[in-house]
């Protein structure tokens, strides 16, 4: 059993929790991630490390409330427990050779992007923040990336606060602006990650992508993560984004089959998180 | 009296019945049958039967104990030789192992050697109250990597000697491929962890969510103290045929279809994760792990159930008493024949179609057999023009997994063959200094029971190398 040792909601569907798991707090690197579940019968699902404090023992999770298992993540607070949590897994984002550096964050995957930012920021690189949302209410950890980064662009899809538009817009306007980057990173939804290496591309910068498939073991047993790479002489490879990732070259990336395959259980997903919500409801 | 030419019959729930749940097939003897199935044995001088088993169990000498009625101490000599009897009794291809080997089956049916043993390690389990003595520690730290076969049988061997064992899991639950693989129909899961329980009375530690390779390295296993380790870690990677449509959504692996199904319980309707059910299902592949695929997509209510196996019926790898059990229950061998393509559904008209994306069917080529390839079996070659189409929803890929490459690493000096597979001696010593490997994780996908032989002589050479320290 792993003790919830805080949690803060970041907005209303967001929720940020330190989780006591010493030897995980050890190990975990920027881009790595780790697997829970909730309750005996819970499912397992992957989340990506927001941050650790080695000597706390405690890591960082920031999560989405999207379905029946982070609905039952939610309920729990401080000071309770949850069934199982292992990791890190997966390969850490690779740092180095990059002196400058743009990361391109969306919605709750702004919550992965930060410790990548922080980690380049102590490495001393210079780091470029774009971070975007679909409104104000949604907005996540600006504080936290104004720290970390030498520049800080905030986009709401609305226009309720800060710049109008998504986060290719800047994006754009930087690198057509004759602006460069040892790298862009991305991380957030499928199709914005689709859209930043198609911004990316013209420019030739490497662009790398952090993919979230659905899983279960973590460890390369199951292959439902896999994701297929197109490369350059024409050839497919598949790959299992939770030993092989989830970092990616987003150039390979067939982001569209990535997307069909997130869609798999949407129905299932569906009836769980109602039944979830009425289950609260009740209690 | 004279000598029954067949085997006592294992009573099974009806095929009509058992194919729409999950409760256990194989129900087991009763005192009088077992006695009397015992009692078939002819105690013959040259006991070719212990020779056939990979740990070498004392058969003759158990079912000796058993045509006395003395169950307890028929399962006291099994367990001299076999840390998981009720676990093999079930599991173990005795057809190509002890069985084989049996005086008896030269004229007759042999004797039935693994039922026997089924029953005397269930009459242990069902009467034993006395928890097993806890040997004096002998002041040995030993770390063991994997709670499968090979690794819970290492772990037995070496607590029952005395030594401080930790046993690191990566899943949430003891008992790697016999709690994720095996379905509960064929090994329901209270053996297993009754198995584990017993194994905690002796003094092993069970660390669960630990990920070696990630969480901790063997090197740092080293540094907390431990003398040795083991790895038994399983053929973790699932392998796929590159052929075209694989990523379609209802394609799995075996493990992962397995995976959903029993260790997280996707098969009740009220679990958490879900796993595509009903429609047809196609499963690629003729071992056990295809064998336990079909049966459980009948279970979770397939319409039609096919296995594909590009061999034939000769050839199928599968233990005996599963492949016939999968025919009475409806599973349909479309053998000889080999997947092509996967088909998937795309609605050119409206890309947000739901059905995008979901398989609709498998193309596959009928194949005869043609020389012997290095394996010695003949080689299947495909009849050009012969290719034809399944319609199906579901399709799992069984054909076999390569060993997680997680450990090799992060390991330095630890030394793997072309196909990932850890190389060791004959003791199951690595390449690195006090590191032993067994079961899966060198020999790729095999059986429970090779996997247990392996832990078996890893612990021996592990205690030889440690006791004079």
């Amino acid at each position: 059993m792993y003790e919830i040792i805080r949690k803060r909601e970041l907005n209303p569907t967001v929720t940020e929790m330190h989780i006591l798991a010493p030897l995980v707090a050890k190990k975990a690197k920027p881009g790595q991630f780790i697997i829970l579940r909730v309750d005996e019968e819970g499912e397992r699902i992957p989340l990506t490390v927001a941050g650790t404090d080695p000597e706390k023992g405690t890591v960082r999770i920031i999560f989405q409330i999207v379905g029946a298992t982070t609905a039952k993540l939610n309920h729990k607070n401080a000071g309770e427990f949850i069934q199982d949590f292992v990791g890190p897994l997966g390969e850490a984002t690779k740092t180095e050779g990059v002196k400058k550096v743009c990361i391109v964050g969306g919605g709750v995957g702004c919550a992965i992007a930060l410790p990548v930012a922080e980690e380049f920021h102590r490495l001393g690189a210079e780091v470029v923040s774009i971070i975007g949302f679909r409104s104000q209410d949604l907005l996540i950890l600006e504080d936290e990336f104004k720290a970390c980064s030498d520049r800080l662009i905030v986009m709401t899809d609305d226009g309720s606060y800060a710049r109008q538009g998504n986060v290719t817009v800047p994006l754009k306007e930087m690198l057509e602006g004759g602006e460069r980057f040892d790298e862009v990173i991305t991380i957030g939804p499928l199709i914005m990650m689709k859209f930043v290496v198609a911004a990316v591309k013209p420019f030739g910068i490497p662009c790398t992508v952090s993919m979230n498939p659905i899983m279960i073991d973590g460890t390369g047993m199951c292959g439902g993560c896999r994701l297929t790479l197109l490369k350059e002489d024409g050839t497919r490879v598949t790959k299992f984004a939770c030993v092989d990732g989830p970092d990616f070259n987003g150039y390979e990336v067939d982001f569209d089959e990535a997307m069909s395959r997130g869609r798999m259980y949407m129905h299932f997903e569906k009836r769980a998180y109602t039944e979830a919500c009425n289950l609260f409801a009740r209690t | 009296m004279p000598i029954d030419p067949k085997k006592h019959e294992m009573p099974t729930q009806a095929p009509e019945v058992r194919a729409h749940n999950f409760n256990e097939v194989a129900l087991g003897y009763t005192e009088e049958v077992a006695v009397a199935e015992a009692n078939r044995c002819l105690n013959c001088k040259n006991r070719p039967c212990v020779s056939g088993c990979p740990v070498n169990i004392n058969i003759p000498d158990f079912i000796a104990r058993m045509k006395e009625a003395d169950f307890e101490g028929a399962y006291r000599i099994i367990s001299e030789s076999s840390s998981l009897p009720a676990v093999c009794g079930r599991v173990c291809p005795q057809e190509s192992q002890c069985e084989s080997k049996c005086t008896l089956g030269i004229k007759f049916e042999p004797v039935g050697i693994g039922r026997l043993e089924r029953f005397a390690a269930d009459y242990h389990n069902e009467h034993a109250e006395e928890a097993p003595i806890r040997p004096e520690p002998n002041g040995h730290r030993v770390a063991i990597v994997g709670s499968g076969p090979s690794g819970l049988t290492c772990a037995g061997d070496l607590a029952k000697k005395g030594y401080a064992v930790t046993v690191y899991e990566a899943l949430h639950t003891a008992g790697g491929v016999l709690v994720y693989g095996i379905p509960e129909f064929r090994l329901p899961k209270r053996i297993v962890a009754k198995e584990v329980e017993t194994l905690k009375a002796l003094g092993v530690d069970i660390e669960t969510n630990v990920v070696i390779g990630k969480t901790l390295t063997v090197d740092e296993l080293f540094d907390l103290g431990f003398e040795a380790v083991f790895i038994g870690s399983g053929a973790g990677l699932p392998n796929f045929m590159n052929i075209p449509g694989e990523s379609f959504k209802g394609v799995y692996s075996a493990n992962e279809f397995l995976t959903r199904s029993n260790l997280m319980k996707a098969y009740r309707d009220d679990a958490d994760t879900p796993i595509q059910k009903g429609g047809k299902t196609v499963v690629v592949g003729g071992g056990n792990v295809a064998m336990d695929a079909a049966r459980t997509a009948l279970r979770l209510g397939a319409e039609g159930v096919y296995i594909i196996y590009r061999r034939s019926m000769e050839e199928l790898p599968a233990r005996r008493e599963e492949v016939e059990h999968a025919e009475e229950e409806g599973i349909e061998f479309n053998l000889l024949t080999n997947p092509v393509e996967i088909l998937g559904f795309n609605n050119p008209e409206d890309p947000r179609d739901p059905r995008n994306g979901f398989v609709t069917g498998i193309r596959c080529i009928r194949m005869e057999l043609g020389e012997p390839d290095a394996s010695g079996r003949r080689r299947p070659v495909e009849i050009p023009g012969s290719e034809f189409e399944l319609h199906v929803d579901t399709v799992v890929m069984a054909i076999g997994t390569s060993p997680n490459p997680l450990i090799k690493n992060t390991t330095k000096g630890l030394e793997v063959n072309r196909r990932g597979g850890i190389i060791v001696t004959e003791d199951g010593l690595t390449s690195r200094e006090h590191v032993y490997a067994g079961g899966d994780a060198v020999t790729g996908a095999a059986t429970v029971i090779s996997a247990m032989g392996a832990g078996k002589t890893a612990a021996k050479a592990i205690d030889e190398a440690l006791a004079g320290k």
